[in-house]
């Protein structure tokens, strides 16, 4: 090779190198892959529907259950206050938030570990992975939500004052902020599992008591003045509240509480991307 | 010519060991022992893996440069361990290297396995889409070249069948015929023409070749020496993770086999004496062509050549050898005790016994042979395991182009074949 042949770094389309910028997000590398992500989210559907009997309705009997026992350990045993909405109604807006919530985060937490065959073989930026899982979990939700019309709308028919209010338009804001955080979180987590497994049996676990944590069972106005500061501090409280006020008429909902959370998820989701990022590059040589 | 790929430097350390136990609880055991000045309760008792030294490290790849031209059919050879698949993971990116940097011009598509990523409960159509995107293809793409991949493949009556209830043989050619259609600007293979019949393998060669010939760039790692040969012009030659050469294929190629004939580096294996042996191994060596080694040719002439030592004199032990293949059968078994066999000239207490098994035609992969040994042919033998390990490698023996591979058969004879016409037949007869 002679001299003349070599090149400014500028020629070259790309450049491996031990560690990368860690400001960079190699967010356009994740969209130029977008095609993937719809290709993962209709494995995942797929995938999840052939060979059950009761295919999408999993989804449901799952919501409805609880919203059942809810109602009779808390509703009717406990007797927590519900902000004086129907109790099965309350207790199933709380449980198809939080639990998209939840879903995002435990299944993106294991990322990593569950993918390392795949990402052992072929570079796609990862993050394509937990993004994808988010979106599919997407899915299920919006059947959850369905049903959760249709029991509302059940409850409109029988004469039950319905109180939808201006909120509601406000959902995919919503399902914005509970997406961000728990991918947020879960790719954090997905990250310190390739070090550490047991991790993961701490994430069942810290999730299970966060929902004890959040207006899951309770509505934040029933909440002691002395412990209202663990609810305000707790970034999807406000999110459960304001779907509570837009569908159902009863909640605390405020512009301000929401920002918080939209801030408190950026920060969460930079975290978690640059983590990821970085341990990304080389988890292969240690999973 | 421009070059499209160059690596400067290239290095990559592993670890060794456990450093850390994996979970946060053991570690914090292991902290809190440590703290008590207890030993550290994960520590593999009894093991002596030289791998598992704590805290030491290896460099799979050891300041590693060159540079691949644009157009460029490159081979990369080397014994197993040299490198060659630290290096195909960082050019494809799964991993990132300790030191030093890749440049690269143009679109990778690097091919370590054959299939990654498919789905079994999803239809082949719907995989060759995933397979396609997980390759670094836009949907668009897949859509213009599907009925290409899917005649490739030949699995056209079970395009829309899940893969899952597709015979092997089936699932490799769809995936194959993915990759074989991703057209990147350079193409990385990792001997995915392990896979397959020997018809298909000539189809995934002929393919690649094409892809070679259009002007794009070939990176080709693979054992089978035969194909490097056919396909890659050039060759570079990993040893002990660097660069040992580099230049003309068939030259390489040449070398790297002969080199681990004449390499001093390999070592015989060495046992010592146990307290209740009464006859016992010292060392076996192989030799391949009457040469030290531990890699055979296909083709060569085999023998081994064991050094024994025992607490009286004695003019005729008894000697027994088999060769294992890599799932443990055993295939060949030899032992004097059937056969007459020479004593030595008077009473020894050490000795050297030659076993030559001649023109063994094993067929390229792992061996290890199984030393029996007794005081006389009839007595209790000692028997020791993996007392020599040895890889045979493909090798066009006849000289005509033609390379026996494994999947035909166990053994490959070297056979006369006896042409006879019914005149001649008739002539004999008579």
């Amino acid at each position: 090779m002679s001299e003349k042949e070599i090149k400014s770094d500028e020629d070259w389309d790309l450049i491996i190198t031990p560690r990368k910028k860690w400001w960079d997000l190699q967010l356009r590398d994740v969209w130029h892959y977008r095609d993937l992500i719809g290709l993962f989210v209709r494995r995942d559907f797929v995938s999840r529907y052939k060979q059950t009997i009761l295919g999408p309705l999993w989804f449901i009997i799952q919501p409805l259950l609880t919203s059942v026992v809810f109602t009779v350990i808390f509703g009717n045993i406990a007797k927590l206050p519900t902000d004086g909405l129907p109790q099965m109604l309350f207790y199933m807006s709380g449980n198809i938030m939080w639990g998209y919530f939840s879903t995002c985060l435990t299944s993106t937490s294991t990322t990593f570990t569950a993918n390392a065959h795949l990402f052992g073989k072929v570079y796609f930026p990862r993050l394509v992975m937990p993004v994808s899982i988010v979106i599919s979990d997407l899915i299920t939700f919006a059947i959850q939500f369905m049903f959760f019309l249709a029991y509302l709308l059940f409850f409109y028919l029988r004469g039950t004052e319905v109180g939808l209010t201006a909120w509601a338009f406000a959902l995919p804001l919503l399902l914005v902020l509970m997406a961000g955080l728990g991918l947020g979180f879960g790719i954090i987590i997905s990250s310190m599992t390739t070090k550490y497994r047991d991790l993961q049996y701490l994430v069942g676990f810290g999730v299970g008591l966060w929902m004890y944590g959040t207006p899951v069972i309770y509505p934040v106005s029933s909440i002691p003045e002395k412990w209202r500061w663990v609810a305000d501090f707790n970034p999807v409280t406000p999110i459960i509240e304001t779907f509570r006020k837009g569908f159902l008429g009863a909640g605390d909902a405020s512009w301000l509480r929401l920002a918080y959370s939209a801030g408190f998820m950026l920060v969460v989701m930079l975290i978690g991307i640059l983590v990821f990022n970085r341990v990304e590059k080389t988890f292969i040589d240690t999973v | 010519m421009k070059n499209v790929i160059s690596v400067e430097h290239l290095t990559k350390q592993y670890d060794l060991g456990v450093i850390g136990t994996g979970t946060l609880s053991r570690d914090l055991n292991r902290w809190w022992a440590r703290v008590r000045k207890q030993p550290d309760p994960y520590t593999r008792i009894g093991r002596q893996d030289p791998f598992a030294r704590i805290g030491e490290s290896i460099l799979a790849l050891d300041d590693v440069s060159f540079t691949v031209q644009q157009g460029e059919a490159l081979g990369i050879i080397g014994r197993n361990g040299a490198g060659k698949s630290t290096l195909l993971k960082i050019l494809s990116r799964v991993t990132a290297p300790t030191k030093g940097v890749v440049k690269v011009k143009g679109r990778i598509g690097s091919l370590l396995e054959v299939g990654t990523g498919f789905h079994p409960e999803l239809t082949g159509r719907e995989n060759v889409y995933l397979n396609g995107a997980i390759l670094g293809m836009k949907k668009a793409e897949v859509t213009r070249k599907f009925d290409e991949i899917v005649a490739f493949s030949g699995v056209e009556k079970f395009i829309d069948t899940p893969v899952k209830r597709y015979s092997s043989g089936m699932y490799v050619r769809l995936a194959f015929a993915v990759a074989a259609h991703l057209d990147p600007e350079i193409l990385i293979v990792d001997e995915v023409l392990a896979v397959g019949d020997a018809e298909f393998q000539k189809k995934c060669l002929g393919k690649m070749g094409d892809v070679a010939g259009e002007g794009r760039t070939v990176l080709f790692v693979s054992h089978n020496m035969g194909a490097i040969q056919r396909l890659c012009k050039n060759s570079i030659w990993l040893q002990y993770g660097s660069v040992r050469n580099c230049g003309d294929s068939s030259s390489m190629v040449d070398e790297y086999l002969h080199s681990s004939t004449i390499s001093t580096k390999i070592e015989p294996s060495t046992y010592p004496k146990k307290e209740y042996q009464t006859i016992w191994v010292k060392q076996v060596e192989m030799y391949c062509n009457g040469l030290p080694t531990n890699i055979m040719r296909y083709g060569e002439e085999l023998s081994f050549s064991i050094d024994f030592e025992c607490s009286s004199r004695i003019s005729k032990p008894g000697i027994g050898l088999a060769i294992k293949n890599d799932k443990d059968e055993i295939i060949i078994n030899v032992n004097n005790r059937y056969q007459i066999s020479p004593k030595f000239p008077q009473e020894i207490i050490e000795g050297k016994i030659n076993v030559h098994l001649g023109q063994v035609p094993l067929m390229s992969g792992l061996y290890s042979i199984i030393v029996w040994l007794g005081m006389d042919p009839l007595s209790d033998h000692y028997r020791i395991d993996d007392a020599f390990t040895f890889e045979v490698l493909e090798y066009d023996a006849w000289g005509n182009g033609w390379v026996p591979t494994r999947n035909l058969s166990r053994f490959w004879w070297k056979t006369d074949f006896e042409f006879l016409d019914s005149e001649s037949i008739d002539d004999l007869v008579s």
